[in-house]
């Protein structure tokens, strides 16, 4: 699936044909920066690319190359630069660790690059699941599932229902015809307009009208003080008349809206 | 009075039941379809005639995490794939490694993933995998923070066609293998 050119290049033996410094100019890396899915990803290939040995790695070479692209990224992509910075100071932690003097007794699992190989390792591995996990066939995709149609009958069980429901039924559609009913003579009977026109009279006369005189509740109806209660607002909306009030709860006085 | 006794017809009604059923069909399932108890070592038996049964057809009866289910057998999905052309956009790197890392490695937090792939965590990343129903929270790390503990589902399992994670592709250290030898 994957091919393995550390076969047989490790530290130079039977390193015989491969150029020792494959070096790959930055520019040309352009096109993969977007490819990279992190600082390890990146590193990874720089080790497969130069043919490095993953557990001897040359930290001065890598972190030189590494530092390179990061510098390109930067230019590029501001924002993916951070996780890269991060690891540009770990090579060279790794690196200045490793140029100092180590006390003899300090034997070699003590070597700074053993947590990155570690790290290095590990992403490897899950990259490489990751791939087969990809290539797996899927339900969806390569899976096609038996789901054969079926005619689902239900068998809900109707409710219960006694006389008492019934009659209570029957009230509430009376109830509801009898509003219906009612409303509808009042239109009949009732018009906006005319009553617009009777305001419109009356406060051609008086001038100055206190609200609740436009009113007479002694004998309209109900119906009718609506109506005429719609006419008046019908009027203000319509901009002929003024409806005034001194003050919260003082009388509300109606009269012509005159334009001077 | 036994509904039916008849083995034969038994296993006519695993076969409509499982041919009908839009998701895998557990052995619970399967119990409820019979009024009178029916022993899972039965229905196993009973399964495994209808594996048998449909051997020399083009759905195979398969086991996953879930249940039990019919689909086409392999040979047939490249002509299957042809009905619905428009397919599945693929997941990018970055979902695909954030799976692999939550099915090998799981329960892991956040951070844990953050510090096997060196980048952070998109959000989108997770929340594709929760959409999916592929991962779920199945706890907090108890550690400042209490972050949560991300594992994978039945349901992963079902669409990956596994019965358990030790069915997963074995995840061999390849850099290991390559390498190992010029220690």
């Amino acid at each position: 699936m994957i091919e393995t050119p550390l076969n047989a290049k490790i530290k130079g033996e039977d390193f015989t044909e491969l150029p020792k410094d494959l070096y790959i100019p930055p520019d040309a890396l352009e096109v993969y920066l977007e490819a990279f899915e992190g600082p390890l990803d990146l590193l990874l290939y720089l080790i497969r690319k130069h043919n490095l040995d993953i557990l001897d790695i040359p930290m001065a070479d890598l972190t030189r190359q590494y530092m390179e692209y990061v510098e390109k990224m930067r230019a590029i992509k501001l924002e993916l630069a951070g996780d890269y910075l991060l690891m540009s100071a770990m090579l060279i932690e790794i690196k200045s660790r490793m140029l100092l003097p180590k006390p003899a007794e300090l034997a070699e699992e003590d070597d700074p690059r053993a947590e990155l190989v570690r790290r290095l390792m590990e992403y490897e591995a899950i990259k490489l699941v990751a791939q087969r996990l990809d290539e797996m066939p899927k339900v969806g995709d390569g899976i096609s599932v038996a789901s054969a149609y079926y005619q689902h009958i239900s068998h809900v069980k109707p409710p219960e229902v006694t006389l008492d429901d019934l009659t209570e039924a029957w009230r509430n559609v009376l109830k509801r015809a009898s509003h219906f009913k009612h409303h509808k003579v009042g239109r009949a009977e009732l018009s906006v307009r005319e009553h617009m026109s009777i305001i419109l009279r009356r406060l051609k006369t008086d001038k100055f009208v206190e609200f609740t005189q436009l009113f007479d509740v002694v004998n309209d109806g109900i119906p009718k003080l609506v109506v005429c209660f719609l006419a008046i607002l019908e009027l203000a909306r319509e901009g002929l008349l003024r409806i005034t009030q001194q003050e919260a709860f003082s009388p509300i006085y109606v009269q012509i809206n005159s334009y001077e | 009075m036994s509904e039916t006794s008849n083995v034969a017809e038994l296993k006519n009604i695993l076969e409509v039941a499982l041919l009908t059923s839009h998701t895998p069909l557990s052995l619970d399932d399967m119990q409820r379809l019979f009024i009178e108890r029916t022993e899972r070592a039965t229905l196993r038996m009973l399964l495994d005639e209808l594996k048998q049964d449909w051997a020399e057809r083009t759905m195979e009866l398969v086991q996953v995490a879930s249940g039990y289910r019919f689909q086409a057998r392999e040979q047939y999905a490249a002509y299957l794939m042809r009905l619905n052309p428009e397919r599945q956009a693929r997941y990018s790197r970055a979902v695909m490694e954030t799976l692999a890392i939550i099915a090998y490695r799981q329960p892991v937090t956040r951070g844990d993933i953050e510090e096997i792939r060196g980048v952070t965590v998109n959000p989108n990343v997770m929340r594709q995998l929760q959409e999916r129903d592929w991962i779920d929270v199945v706890g907090q790390r108890e550690v400042p923070g209490r972050p949560s503990l991300y594992a994978t589902t039945k349901h992963f399992l079902d669409d990956f066609n596994l019965r358990s994670l030790a069915e997963l592709p074995p995840m061999d250290d390849f850099v290991q293998q390559e390498a190992m030898p010029g220690l």
